[in-house]
């Protein structure tokens, strides 16, 4: 059971993660963040200690969040096929009901690296959610669905298609709404990373 | 304490091992051999399979196969003669153990109480009185200290495989010299050199082979992976296996993992370790 404090926590991250993805990093302050969860900027500081901090907890929050929800579907017993589209529809229902939490990704995280340098070093902040895209790409090719090969070419070729998709929509480019995409990416990703 | 040295398929490897253990002259007091394929019996082979001598221990070494005859009798006849008479029955060696390199897949060969993993019954009945020695070749100090803890009355506890944990209870991991490559890592290992770790690229098995070769050094002087050349797994049930020197990889995970270190704690460590780059392993520190 979480303590008071952790709760506090996570309401705080929350409040910054739909800040920080709207604003972008540098032009939101803690005063904004403290302002819009109705918060004194010195209790604010009682939780996290500096916005750099803030900002490498929201990007584990979210990690945590997405791995949790591949670990389900990595656990299930379904084919690499299956699993595959579970995972593109598991990140497009997060894109569209969460879009704070991709955008952070894509806006934040990518764009401000120099803030994550350290403290999330390589994949530490992201450990969650690589944990479980490796033990997919793992399944896949033990049980022989997948082509063995690098788990960066995999991973590039897996993400950055889903990433570039939910950016176009984030620009108003797609004409469509993204789910009604979930079918071709997935046989598109299957066919690439097949054997 | 009688010994009877039983020399089924085999390479001689492990009698090598055995003579190479430094206080042999020592043993040799403490035991005397009733037949052994290479030292000085007071017994043929031939008084062996055709009289009933005074045996206590009877070590098998080589593996088991159906129709081997020994001076013309089938080993069958010789094992159960002399196994069901000693206190204790060692086997010598994976192939006598779980039937090793020369099993090729034939069924009519076989390890005394195991085929590789599967329990096999056809010496069933000696099956409470023996103890495994796996190796290739077995450890001459394994060897040696089980038999004077038999003289000596010590029970040694064994595992599944009917090893004695003494011995086969930790990895070969353990005590191994290049620990740090390990843990963060790192193999950055060419063969012969002293530093790296073999176990991502190069095939090592030390994190999920049992054995002592680390704690218990060889000649009393090195192992395989201090001298610089990958564990080959010679101990398990599954030796041997293909492609000794390259670390199979499924998608940049090895495929086996260290001793019960389930995947996702292998990979979130993994993850954390692999985010730092350390000079220090990065760079040849003796050779250069």
């Amino acid at each position: 059971m979480k303590t008071k404090k952790e709760l506090k926590k996570e309401f705080i991250i929350q409040g910054a993660l739909a800040l920080f993805a709207k604003n972008g990093f540098y032009t939101t302050t803690i005063p904004d963040i403290a302002k819009s969860l109705k918060m004194s900027v010195g209790n604010m500081y009682n939780y996290f200690k500096s916005k750099d901090i803030l900002a490498k907890e929201i990007l584990k929050h979210i990690s945590h969040y997405l791995g949790e929800k591949l670990k389900n579907i990595n656990e299930k017993d379904i084919s690499t096929q299956e699993k595959t589209k579970q995972i593109v529809t598991v990140y497009f229902q997060t894109a569209e009901l969460r879009p704070e939490m991709i955008d952070y990704f894509l806006r934040v995280f990518l764009s401000n690296r120099e803030v994550f340098k350290e403290g999330c070093e390589g994949m530490i902040c992201v450990n969650d959610f690589i944990t479980e895209i490796m033990i997919y790409f793992e399944y896949g090719v033990k049980n022989g669905e997948l082509r063995d090969q690098d788990f960066f070419s995999a991973f590039g070729l897996f993400m950055g298609y889903l990433g570039g998709m939910v950016f176009l929509k984030g620009e108003n480019i797609l004409p469509n709404e993204l789910n009604s995409y979930i079918d071709d990416i997935s046989n598109n990703i299957y066919k690439a990373l097949k054997v | 304490m009688k010994l009877l040295w039983l020399n089924l398929l085999s390479c001689n490897g492990n009698v090598h091992s055995f003579l190479n253990y430094p206080y042999i002259e020592k043993f040799l007091k403490d035991f005397s051999f009733i037949y052994h394929p290479t030292l000085k019996t007071s017994y043929s082979l031939q008084d062996i399979v055709s009289q009933n001598i005074d045996c206590d221990i009877l070590l098998i070494d080589g593996t088991l196969e159906d129709g081997h005859t020994k001076a013309d009798v089938d080993i069958k006849t010789i094992i159960e003669k002399y196994g069901t008479k000693a206190k204790k029955i060692i086997t010598i060696g994976t192939c006598a153990s779980f039937g090793g390199v020369f099993l090729n897949n034939e069924e009519s060969k076989y390890g005394l109480h195991f085929r590789q993993t599967q329990p096999h019954y056809r010496y069933q009945e000696l099956k409470h009185k023996t103890i495994n020695l796996s190796g290739c070749p077995i450890h001459p100090e394994t060897l040696v200290n089980t038999l004077y803890s038999i003289k000596k009355d010590y029970e040694l506890k064994l595992d599944v495989y009917l090893r004695p944990k003494e011995f086969y209870a930790t990895t070969i991991h353990n005590g191994c010299t290049r620990n740090e490559y390990f843990e963060y890592k790192i193999d950055n290992h060419k063969f012969g050199n002293l530093e790296g770790c073999m176990f991502y690229d190069h095939g090592c098995q030390g994190p999920y082979t049992n054995g002592s070769c680390n704690k218990i050094l060889w000649n009393e002087i090195n192992s395989k992976t201090r001298v610089g050349h990958p564990c080959m797994g010679c101990t398990e049930p599954t030796f041997p296996k293909n492609n000794l020197f390259e670390t199979k990889k499924n998608m940049g995970i090895p495929q086996n993992l260290p001793l019960g270190v389930p995947k996702r704690a292998y990979l979130s460590l993994a993850g954390v370790a692999k985010a730092f780059k350390i000079e220090r392993f990065e760079i040849k520190l003796m050779d250069n």
